[in-house]
């Protein structure tokens, strides 16, 4: 008992006697491609994690500076590469917001269904390699099964997998076909009993809510000061989504809710992807009932793009949070400017302050239940 | 300023020593760091730094845009305001080379440690 006692409960409240430098990554599992973090431990215990970035830099927004629209598009969707379809949807929405498109509803409804399926993927991809990161390595295995599907769905109508450009200025590539439609239809039927099971099989698992019950709490102000948005900021309680208060496309037409939980702790951003499954799925449900008739791609939509002067913006609601392109335009070809602002950058920025004193297994479960896609933070 | 052509419901334009003091009001008013960035303009000898803002509850934008001079691009942190804004400072000190004064720690971010370039200055060639 006596041994408990001078372990001190946080690092930060005994001043450490001694501390030495660990580097995590920038080649580790546990940080999910090239992010380095500095950290200054204390024994156990995390005194300064400091994420060092830039590992895979590319320089995106210079190269949005020296290609026409159409031609940077692709590049929107090597971004966050688990979450394309809403980064294309960005980019996409801030061009026809300049040049006052009017994209057929159609168009916006299979958008809509498109987009919610690669979140469904996206949060598959985090649910299966953050257990991963906790010593839990089957539900990876029913994770990929899953997403599975939906890979083979979207490869049908979009030709890609993972990196899609399915959507076009004024439109998409190419309209569904009855394959995706009743494809969609039948995951949407065979999702909903896998979400219980996942419930029943992980998140009532006692040794997981130990790890993440009360580990790693972020209050709403911290989220407000770093900017941190997604799943991040929901999981503290604040049901801040751009579908909901920036609405864009067709989502004003569906009904959904926002899950979003008090507790602010690791497990509360995991239950908001969870529900954020179920939700994407009744949005699905709802816009393929409601899927109108007609063309995918806008009449008149000039072959040479070229934005009126001025700056413009568009945000969405990646899998990981708000996603907003900014663009200055001098009436040219080519943008004057391009800025992607990127939901991991902001939610990573929040780590130092919230990993201060906290054992390294429980930072390296909060770092995971942020949700890092790294090509994100460094662009 | 209708949101539905621009994408943001406020802007303003101010001195580069106002940029503080906006953003201690907007923190007041609750709104939260979204991004910030600069625009190169060597025509005018100015470079802008752009600070967007958004309401995490009413979902209200807000951009607020000051220029420096292109000789002496030196501009306020507002990262004892909001903490955030410090790897978005240091990303345009890196793109850019504005000079945020005041700032904890002005290393480069995304560019490589001995980065001496800022690639997006319109007069960058690799």
């Amino acid at each position: 008992m006596i041994a408990q006692e001078e372990i001190p409960s946080t690092a930060s409240a005994n001043k450490p006697q001694e501390t030495f430098v660990l580097n995590l990554g920038p080649q580790h599992p546990a940080t999910h491609g090239v992010l380095r973090v500095k950290l200054t431990m204390d024994g156990e215990y995390v005194v300064r994690a400091e994420p060092v970035c830039g590992y895979i830099h590319r320089m995106q927004e210079k190269m949005g500076e020296n290609r026409t629209y159409a031609q940077f598009l692709p590049n929107t969707s090597r971004i966050d590469y688990l979450s394309a379809m809403t980064y294309t949807h960005a980019f996409v929405g801030v061009v026809e917001r300049a040049l006052k498109l009017q994209v057929p509803p159609r168009a916006e409804y299979i958008r809509v269904i498109t987009s919610e399926l690669n979140r469904i993927s996206s949060h598959l991809v985090w649910w299966g390699a953050f257990l991963l990161d906790l010593g839990g390595f089957t539900p990876l295995l029913y994770a990929f099964d899953d997403r599975e599907k939906i890979l083979d769905l979207l490869e049908g109508i979009t030709g890609a997998r993972l990196t899609y450009c399915y959507y076009r200025i004024g439109g998409l590539y190419n309209d569904v076909d009855d394959d995706f439609i009743k494809g969609t239809r039948a995951f949407v039927a065979h999702m909903r009993p896998r979400l219980k099971m996942y419930r029943d099989l992980v998140t009532e698992n006692v040794i997981l809510r130990k790890r993440l019950i009360g580990i790693g709490p972020i209050s709403p102000e911290m989220c407000r000061k770093y900017g941190a948005t997604g799943p991040v900021i929901r999981g503290s309680g604040v049901p801040y989504d751009v579908r909901r208060l920036e609405p864009y496309s067709v989502y004003p037409e569906l009904d959904f809710e926002i899950p979003h939980f008090n507790e602010g702790d690791s497990m509360a951003r995991y239950l908001v992807r969870m529900e954020e499954i179920a939700q994407s799925l009744r949005i699905i449900e709802q816009a393929l009932d409601k899927l109108p008739a007609g063309p995918v791609m806008a009449e008149k939509v000039p072959r040479v793009l070229k934005l009126p002067a001025g700056d413009y913006c568009y945000a969405v609601e990646a899998a990981r949070g708000r996603f907003m392109v900014r663009i200055t335009s001098d009436n040219k070809e080519f943008p004057y400017r391009v800025k992607l602002r990127t939901p991991c950058l902001s939610n990573l920025s929040l780590f130092e302050e919230a990993s201060q004193g906290m054992l390294l297994p429980d930072a390296l479960a909060l770092m995971g239940s942020l949700d890092l896609v790294i090509p994100d933070i460094d662009r | 300023m209708p949101y539905a052509a621009k994408g943001y419901h406020v802007i303003a334009s101010v001195r580069p020593d106002q940029v503080v003091f906006t953003a201690e009001q907007l923190d007041k008013e609750g709104f939260a760091i979204d991004t910030i960035t600069g625009v190169d303009w060597p025509a005018e000898a100015q470079m802008e730094v752009i600070y967007d803002y958004f309401h995490p509850l009413s979902g209200l934008r807000a951009a607020v845009r000051a220029r420096v001079p292109r000789d002496n691009p030196e501009i306020s942190t507002i990262s004892s305001v909001f903490p955030g804004a410090n790897w978005h400072e240091r990303e345009a000190h890196d793109f850019f080379g504005l000079r945020f004064v005041g700032h904890p720690n002005l290393t480069p971010f995304l560019l490589p440690e001995d980065a001496a370039y800022h690639p997006l200055r319109k007069d960058f060639t690799s």
